[in-house]
């Protein structure tokens, strides 16, 4: 069994509203040493072992369907869980 | 001519969609629901607005693997006049149908309002019925239509005269070069954000939607009933 975390964010070459929105509040708060906020999701997956390699299994998900790869970066971390 | 409007679950324009196909235009509509596996039968695809999944992950994204969708792909490879609305739009992008994809609006609210069109190609089996650079006014209702794509997908849409429908004068959502409806290569597949079937009957504030769905049937008769 593995544990996944996966991240996903909007690329940095696509303006995130959502990040600028939060950035200018920030600001507000007098922060004024925050430069950038990226806002994404963050997903855990937990993954029965197969014949097929983890790593190849998750990448395939994020560019089917976790993640748009027209807007979106993604990165993720892979654990192997100790059986309870 | 016979159109299906796909329904998923949390779609919410499907009513709409129906009524403005069955009633105003005078065509056959049948609803599909989204488990469906075929779509045989049917000349005309209608996608809906809605929040389908509740546009859960991004809008659109669990819909595109639907099982109607194979289908609806089936469909517009086959040349078949395939429409995708606000929530069918994004389904279409998602889908690869379209090329792109869609941010929040820029203003990060809901909009919800009738804005002005510019008919930017009315060489389409969508939009002969308008004249080039006409002004229509359709309701938009969104919180996520600020399309995007890069320079050479938006270099290759302008080249190809995919880009249908622009905003005129006011950008409600920061979609990239105003655009606000796209076709495929083939012209067959288009997907906006506004809902022309909100826009089929003056009684509810203006018909210029009307057209749009004429057209398709124009085009349908032309090719596929003699002496039309």
């Amino acid at each position: 069994m593995y544990k996944v975390k996966v991240f996903v964010t909007l690329r940095e070459s696509v303006l995130d509203p959502q990040g600028n929105a939060v950035k200018h509040s920030l600001h507000s708060m007098n922060y004024n040493e925050v430069s950038d906020v990226r806002i994404g999701k963050y997903l855990e997956l937990s993954i029965e072992k197969s014949e097929r390699p983890v790593e190849e299994v998750v990448k395939e998900m994020c560019e089917r369907l976790l993640a748009n790869v027209v807007i979106e970066d993604y990165r993720f971390e892979i654990e192997e869980a100790v059986a309870q | 001519m016979k159109f299906a409007v796909i329904v998923f679950p949390g779609s919410n324009c499907d009513i709409d969609m129906y009524h403005a196909v069955k009633d105003e235009l005078g065509c056959d509509v049948e609803y599909v629901w989204h488990d469906e596996k075929s779509l045989d039968g049917f000349d005309g695809i209608l996608l809906p607005g809605g929040f389908s999944y509740g546009d859960y992950l991004r809008s659109g994204a669990i819909a595109r693997f639907s099982h109607v969708m194979k289908e609806v792909i089936k469909a517009a490879e086959a040349g078949k006049p395939v429409l995708g609305v606000c929530n069918g739009f994004q389904i279409l992008l998602e889908a690869g149908l379209l090329p792109g994809a869609m941010r929040r609006n820029e203003s990060l609210k809901f909009i919800c309002r009738p804005v002005q069109l510019k008919v930017e190609n009315n060489q389409t089996m969508f939009s002969q019925g308008y004249e080039q650079d006409e002004v229509i006014t359709i309701p938009v209702a969104h919180g996520e239509g600020n399309y995007y794509c890069d320079e050479v997908t938006l270099a290759s849409l302008k080249e190809n005269n995919q880009i249908v429908f622009t905003y005129h004068d006011v950008n409600p959502n920061g979609s990239l070069s105003n655009i606000a409806g796209i076709t495929n290569k083939a012209g067959n597949v288009l997907g906006m954000m506004p809902h022309p079937e909100r826009a089929v009957d003056e009684l509810i504030g203006g018909a210029d939607g009307l057209k749009l769905f004429q057209s398709i049937v124009k085009q349908w008769r032309e090719s596929h009933v003699v002496n039309a």
